[in-house]
């Protein structure tokens, strides 16, 4: 190994960390939303909208993010939709993160029985008193370990973004090993870089969902 | 662009796949795919399987090497697995491994961390009076096992391997960028020959791909939500 190389070229993996963890945040956040929103229509089964969201779901869940990226990339500039490669990014994950956010919501929301919703009518909650004493604070807890993972799942497809011109982590090693063929070097950076990345989260993964069994079971 | 011009744009795209051999070549790239998939699937539920037993044994050393290996499995991209294997394994080693193989070895490596945390999972939610009773009613430990836990265990993880073998063949979507030649390369080929006389191709051919992957992963998702569903009732 060569540190002197490791020591010159690691602004260069930190920028691209940061770029990663840029890009990864606001997908996140966007899936997020589209999640909830995805949810929310399949739980109350709102007509049309139902459908068009079960459409979207099947498609995404069912699709490489890499060639939902090629075709933003390549193909929609071609019917003169022009798209930067960090914009295919963001569209990218959240149109992948919005399915897997959108399971993980309805299939908490459908852990709150009905009798749970039955005694809440029963003492007189109106729907919105409903949803946001008895359903959510439910819901999101048991929700919590399967965002976490989608967290981890998004934050791992971001290393596909190299194919669509985004200087990630993914494209600087490339890069490294294609200019000076320090292969050991860059490739052993990039392990580290999405360890520091990936490993936190992976770690609070593991104590929320001890913590969750504790507060279902008492036990851990 | 108007409505007519798009409408003419995506008809000339669309005549690209139909030149040549090029639907054939692109059903061949997906047969590549899809063999590497399929024997990395293979694979990856035998090992997966016996890695799930092995992380259940009571061995604080055992447990620890497993979680090891488990957590840089997930951690880790499959993107850089690839390259790992790729560039790595010729670089220190010096000898040269194709990519089709490095692709088998980090799908089935990566595929075995994942199921053997699924059935390890199986195999915890199995509850104990299961063994208690299989033991009241005179069986061995062997014949526990064989009879009333591995039945009972398959049938909790049939739906969930399949949610991960749909995602297995999702991501080989990416040995295309360690050299192997299959449907995403063969459609850049398509693309770059025709890039002069059709350079709307790329619409045709990513579209056709992307249809491609939802045809071979729909139907498996489909049926491990029918499956899930009929095991919740």
């Amino acid at each position: 190994m060569d540190f002197n190389f490791i020591k010159e070229v690691i602004p260069l993996y930190v920028e691209a960390t940061w770029l990663t963890l840029r890009i990864g945040f606001i997908g996140i956040i966007l899936s997020f939303i589209t999640g909830i929103f995805c949810a929310v229509v399949r739980y109350w089964k709102i007509p049309v909208l139902n459908v068009i969201v079960r459409v979207y779901t099947e498609i995404s869940r069912n699709t490489p993010l890499l060639i939902q990226l090629f075709f933003l990339y390549f193909a929609l500039p071609r019917l003169g939709v022009k798209l930067s490669g960090e914009q295919c990014g963001i569209i990218g994950l959240t149109f992948l993160g919005g399915s897997y956010m959108a399971e993980t919501f309805r299939s908490s929301l459908e852990t709150v029985g009905r009798p749970q919703l039955e005694s809440g009518m029963c003492v007189g909650l109106n729907k919105i008193q409903l949803v946001r004493y008895v359903v959510l604070p439910q819901a999101l807890s048991v929700s919590v370990p399967g965002l976490v993972a989608n967290i981890i799942f998004l934050l791992k497809e971001t290393s596909v973004f190299s194919a669509v011109a985004l200087a990630d982590l993914m494209y600087v090693a490339k890069d490294l090993i294609g200019l000076y063929y320090k292969t050991e070097e860059s490739l052993f950076l990039l392990v580290i870089a999405y360890f520091i990345i990936l490993l936190p989260i992976s770690l609070l993964s593991r104590f929320i969902e001890k913590r969750l069994r504790y507060g279902q079971f008492g036990n851990s | 662009m108007d409505s007519s011009e798009i409408l003419n744009a995506l008809s000339t795209a669309f005549s690209v796949l139909f030149k040549g051999k090029n639907f054939v070549r692109l059903l061949g790239g997906l047969g590549v795919t899809i063999w590497i998939a399929a024997l990395s699937v293979a694979l990856s539920l035998v090992l997966g399987f016996l890695f799930g037993i092995v992380m259940n044994i009571k061995n604080r050393a055992v447990k620890v090497v497993c979680g090891i290996y488990l957590e840089f499995m997930r951690i880790m991209p499959q993107m850089v697995l690839l390259f790992l294997a790729y560039f790595g394994i010729t670089h220190v080693f010096g000898i040269s491994i194709s990519g089709e193989a490095a692709s088998i070895i980090v799908f089935t490596l990566w595929g075995t961390a994942e199921m053997g945390d699924l059935v390890r999972g199986a195999l915890q939610s199995i509850p104990l009076h299961q063994y208690e009773s299989g033991r009241a009613i005179g069986l061995t430990e062997r014949q526990i096992f064989f009879y009333i836990i591995i039945p009972q265990t398959v049938k909790r993880l049939v739906p969930l391997s399949m949610n991960l073998i749909t995602r297995m063949i999702k991501t080989t979507s990416l040995v295309v960028f360690v050299g192997v030649i299959e449907v995403v390369k063969i459609g850049q080929q398509i693309i770059e020959a025709n890039r002069l006389t059709i350079p709307t191709a790329s619409i045709a051919v990513y579209g056709l791909i992307f249809f491609m992957y939802f045809i071979v992963c729909w139907p498996l998702s489909l049926a491990a939500d029918k499956i899930e569903k009929k095991q919740k009732m």
